[in-house]
């Protein structure tokens, strides 16, 4: 019936392949498709930043893209982040800051603040702030987040 | 929302792409970066029946010098530019608009070229076009069409594009020696769209403004330079007199509309605003003092 395709990616470093419609959103291609259900999935217009996952390692909206976009690409996902029961150091520090409560939003900050570290490893708070302002949280007021990305970005222990 | 269905098309090369343009007739749409484009069609406020991802296509992507000016392939990601030295150095005014456009993982996809074509009226990368008078290099199966920003951005959302023909680059000239610019803005949160934004760039000689340059987004329904208030600034020091008049001029020359963001009256005092501030910075950075 319909027009589907083959689409093979790297996620976290493993070789995956789905059948994907063309309109199908590479949010929905993780999570429905691949099983990947860490990406959260929001408001799906690009502005709450959930779904934040890189892409030959930059951060992106996977919500703003299609799946048969992603043909070949490397993406990285929240899974992919701790290293078995260890979490990511990142991850030990948004616990740390209490950078979470409900944890929906997690995901698309993770994923945001290491991009954002990566890209510009000065940033002032001031800088961060405004960076982190890429992805919605309704419950922490931020501070914990701000702190846990600022110990991140020094390089401190978690 | 989910998008409806399209048929898809990634084509390799720009004449493949150019012929699909041409033979999908006005339902065919371009995906570029997708940042504008895939919201739409998630709230199915658009439903193209054919969708054209120029991802692929080979040439028209990268930053080159071509001697007074700067070719940008329209597939640039707006990150890319963000990061480029020599948009730094040769077109200040853009690099700094460029850090305005959204957020990080926005630009990471977002394209100069997409920015252009979409004319959204409160985008940065059209109010740059217009107040450097960059040239939109268009190709179609008939040719090539090259435009100047004073007649491709035409309205809201609305350019000279032909529906056969696709944006492959924008020139943006460089800022000539002893010139400064700066771009301000205005909006609710970082990464929103703009309330107001002004675009500035100002070339002194001799401690006198030799040549001025402003634009807006967010205070009309296409950028336009504001020729009333460069004249004001010509020929004179730049000085903070000078300056609230020319911001006076453009606050009274834009055409804001209203919503519910903001609305019409507290834009134009933004327009003001952003004005001075956006001039004070370029005259600054040209080496006059503030």
């Amino acid at each position: 019936m319909s027009d589907t395709r083959s689409v093979t990616v790297t996620v976290n470093g493993e070789r995956r392949t789905g059948e994907a419609e063309p309109r199908l959103l590479l949010s929905d291609f993780l999570r429905e498709t691949l099983g990947l259900t860490g990406t959260h999935v929001g408001c799906e217009h690009g502005i709450c930043g959930a779904c934040t996952v890189h892409v030959d390692g930059e951060a992106v909206r996977s919500c703003l893209m299609f799946a048969v976009q992603a043909e070949g690409a490397e993406i990285a996902t929240v899974e992919g982040l701790a290293d078995g029961e260890t979490l990511h150091r990142l991850q030990q520090l948004f616990s740390k800051h209490r950078a979470l409560q409900c944890g929906f939003c997690t995901p698309g900050m993770l994923m945001t603040a290491l991009d954002l570290v990566r890209h510009r490893p000065d940033m002032t708070e001031a800088e961060i702030r405004s960076g982190m302002a890429a992805v919605l949280c309704r419950c922490t007021g931020y501070e914990g987040i701000v702190h846990a990305v600022a110990e991140y970005a020094s390089g401190g222990e978690a | 929302m989910k998008p409806p269905r399209f048929d898809y098309h990634a084509p390799e090369s720009l004449e493949e792409a150019l012929d699909l343009l041409a033979d999908s007739g006005p339902d065919a749409r371009i995906l570029a970066g997708g940042q504008s484009l895939v919201p739409v069609l998630n709230f199915r406020l658009a439903r193209p029946g054919v969708l054209i991802d120029i991802n692929r296509v080979t040439g028209i992507a990268g930053i080159g010098d071509a001697g007074d000016r700067l070719t940008i392939g329209a597939m640039t990601r707006q990150r890319e530019i963000e990061v480029s030295e020599t948009v730094a150095r040769a077109a200040p005014l853009l690099h700094e608009a460029t850090g305005h456009v959204a957020h990080l993982p926005i630009r990471s996809r977002g394209t100069i070229g997409g920015s252009m074509a979409n004319a959204d009226p409160a985008a940065e990368d059209p109010a740059v076009a217009a107040a450097l008078e960059a040239t939109m290099v268009c190709r179609s199966r008939r040719g090539e069409r090259r435009i100047a920003a004073a007649g491709f951005f035409v309205d809201v959302l609305t350019t000279a594009l032909e529906p056969d023909e696709m944006l492959v680059a924008v020139e943006i000239p460089k800022i000539p020696a002893g010139a400064g610019a700066a771009f301000a803005e205005i909006s609710r949160r970082d990464g929103d769209f703009a309330l107001a934004g002004v675009a500035a760039q100002i070339a002194l000689a001799n401690g006198r403004v030799s040549d001025a340059r402003i634009s807006a987004c967010g205070l009309g329904p296409a950028p336009v330079r504001f020729r009333e208030a460069e004249e004001i600034l010509l020929d004179g020091a730049c000085e903070p007199a000078a300056i609230a008049a020319a911001a006076a001029s453009v606050a009274a020359a834009c055409d804001p509309h209203g919503d519910v963001h903001a609305s019409a009256a507290y834009r134009r005092q933004l327009a003001e605003a952003m004005t001075r501030r956006a001039l004070a910075s370029a005259r600054e950075r040209a080496g006059g003092s503030a």
